[in-house]
């Protein structure tokens, strides 16, 4: 049993990041993740690490795509808006084949948006958000002791692939206090980074970060390289979590704090007697179609549970048969009209008897 | 081509491979003297260039040291990342063209320099665009015709030329700020001691070493390789004057 302690979300990042041994961190203030680069702009200091705060999150992002090619282990977080400002270097990581982690702690949109909770990321942070073709993996945490894993993992996802990894918070989940278990993941060793620059031109070669197509004749040997590393992905690291799936239904899914309140009226409707099951996706990107796909063979009723105008919903209706009818609650459905409104529980349990009954 | 390396010889950190830029264009020389500058300090095992986005870029690719290829504009963040992780050690350098510094970068640059970064910049100023054909760069001339400014820059409509060497040497961190030019023999034994010290002032911790060095680019000034050099001397050295505008040991 590793320390417990009752910690936020956004301190869980930061913790889950020094258990995965990251030592520099750079970003650019931005509610609701300010609490994130707060924690290493105390805890690097002490323990001879890197912190920078910069000017802009297109700096933070630049400067995580330098460390990174030393070889070392970076990361930034920053929400929504910011978030966008990072998506160019995104996309040069991901062309150049630099593994770093990016934290994207959710608030409302768009554009400069509330500072309160959203789930409006999904399709951006799942469908590219740069430019070109590329796709990183996105690990989607719904408790705090997952936003504290969740870091670890991807930091060694982000090694196994070579490739930039990204986790999907929210403001919710951010600044909620929960008591979790403080324990270093184990995982199969990492590739060896002899790519990394600074190596002092190690057996007197040169290290180039660059993207893999840089010279023209190349391009299709890139493109078929990075193909096979996301069938790998898709193959490998797609995680999802399933209730109830053996006699279900009708099947909730939903993802990152939203799936908190499915989850309990997930509960709420077993305890009725009522035959509902629930998938929660943990990685947004691969998405996990298969065992959606499966379930829909059986189960006639998908209710897609998240908080914002319908983005998973597309995934999900991509991924069932014909024979499935797909619903949706949403951003609207929230208690309140302004930006603290949530979709609490009792609604998500109305909907599901109001389909459940059809 | 052989007579040649006779002659002057290949400095150690340039690779075998023939450079891909236009008769006359002076980014040859500047990667010439930034590889004669590591021969000379005995840096080549230790540095890291950062590379832009423009003409300059394709120097790149026969120096013989570690290479990030950075965004537009981005390469002194990626330079801070790469200087920081590393504690300092390694020696890092960004080369930079006029747009990708002085337009899109100039945010980038600015707070490096503010942050008393200890980096190395070379920065190209051919008072123009190159790779995307000859459109107007912040550096670009009173008057000078371009793709985009087809009448001549306009001071209503387009500003003033931009003076970045002057400007850089304005910040508290920063140690050496020069402007040279490649024009004649003398001018450029002149940019590589420059160069030199641009380097030096980071190897020693003092701080950032920034050179600015005025280029021809005579496929966009539609001149030949020999008006194009004389086209630096007459017009840009008139509006950049050459010089040292900051040389300091330590930081006051």
């Amino acid at each position: 049993m590793g320390e417990q302690a009752f910690i936020s979300g956004n301190e869980a990042i930061g913790y889950g990041a020094l258990y995965a041994g990251c030592k520099h961190f750079f970003a650019y203030p931005i509610t609701p993740q300010n609490e994130i680069m707060e924690f290493f702009a105390s805890e690097l200091p002490k323990r001879g690490g890197v912190f920078v705060q910069t000017e802009s999150e297109t700096a933070s992002a630049n400067m995580v795509y330098g460390a990174a090619s030393t070889g070392v282990r970076a990361m930034t977080s920053s929400s929504s808006t910011g978030f966008s400002l990072m998506q160019e270097a995104i996309s040069a990581m991901a062309a150049a084949q630099v593994p770093c982690v990016i934290v994207n702690v959710q608030r409302g949109g768009p554009g400069g948006g509330t500072t309160q909770t959203s789930q409006m990321d999904y399709l951006q942070v799942t469908k590219g958000g740069g430019h070109g073709d590329y796709h990183t993996i996105v690990l989607s945490p719904s408790f705090v002791q997952e936003a504290f894993d969740f870091v670890q993992l991807a930091f060694y996802l982000a090694d196994k692939y070579r490739h930039p990894t990204i986790i999907l918070s929210d403001a919710l989940l951010g600044q909620m206090m929960e008591s979790i278990e403080m324990r270093k993941l184990e995982f199969t060793p990492v590739p060896e980074k002899d790519w990394a620059v600074g190596l002092g031109r190690k057996d007197g070669q040169r290290r180039m970060i660059f993207p893999g197509f840089v010279v023209g004749s190349m391009l299709r040997e890139y493109l078929v390289a990075v193909s096979k590393k996301y069938e790998q992905m898709k193959e490998k690291e797609t995680r999802y979590d399933t209730r109830g799936l053996e006699d279900a239904e009708l099947v909730l899914v939903s993802f990152g704090s939203t799936a908190r309140a499915a989850l309990e009226a997930f509960l709420m409707a077993r305890e009725e007697g009522m035959r509902v099951g629930m998938i929660r996706p943990i990685t947004l990107w691969p998405f996990p179609y298969q065992i959606i796909k499966e379930t829909s063979h059986k189960v006639k009723k998908f209710l897609v549970v998240e908080d914002n105008l319908g983005q998973m919903v597309e995934d999900v209706t991509a991924a069932v048969t014909e024979q499935a009818q797909v619903y949706h609650l949403g951003i609207l459905a929230r208690h309140l009209p302004g930006p603290s409104g949530l979709i609490l529980p009792q609604t998500i349990y109305e909907e599901v008897k109001k389909i459940y009954g059809k | 081509m052989e007579n040649r390396e006779l002659l002057a010889g290949r400095p150690k950190t340039v690779l075998p491979i023939p450079h891909l830029y236009c008769p006359g264009c002076h980014h040859g020389s500047v990667f010439r003297l930034i590889a004669e500058t590591m021969d000379e300090l005995g840096i080549q095992d230790k540095t890291i260039g950062c590379v832009g986005v423009g003409c300059h870029a394709f120097g790149f690719m026969f120096l013989d040291i570690d290479l990030v290829s950075c965004l537009h504009g981005r390469a002194p963040a990626v330079a801070t990342g790469i200087k920081r992780s590393l504690y300092g050690k390694p020696i890092v350098f960004t080369v930079q063209g006029d747009g990708d510094l002085a337009a899109i970068g100039m945010g980038t640059i600015m707070n490096a320099v503010i942050r008393g970064e200890k980096l190395t910049t070379i920065f190209c100023n051919n008072a123009g665009y190159g790779t995307t054909g000859g459109q107007l760069a912040p550096t670009t001339l009173l008057d000078q015709k371009t793709t985009t400014t087809p009448y001549g820059r306009n001071a209503e409509l387009e500003g003033y030329p931009v003076h970045v060497a002057e400007l850089i040497a304005t910040f508290k961190g920063v140690a050496y700020s020069a402007r040279c030019s490649l024009t004649s023999r003398a001018e450029y034994n002149r940019a590589a001691k420059a160069m030199k010290k641009a380097f030096q002032k980071q190897i020693e911790g003092i701080g950032y070493g920034f050179v600015e060095i005025l280029e021809a680019c005579p496929s966009t000034l539609k001149l030949s390789p020999k008006d194009a050099l004389r086209w630096v001397e007459s017009h840009m050295m008139e509006e950049y004057p050459l010089g040292e505008f900051k040389d300091i040991d330590s930081i006051p």
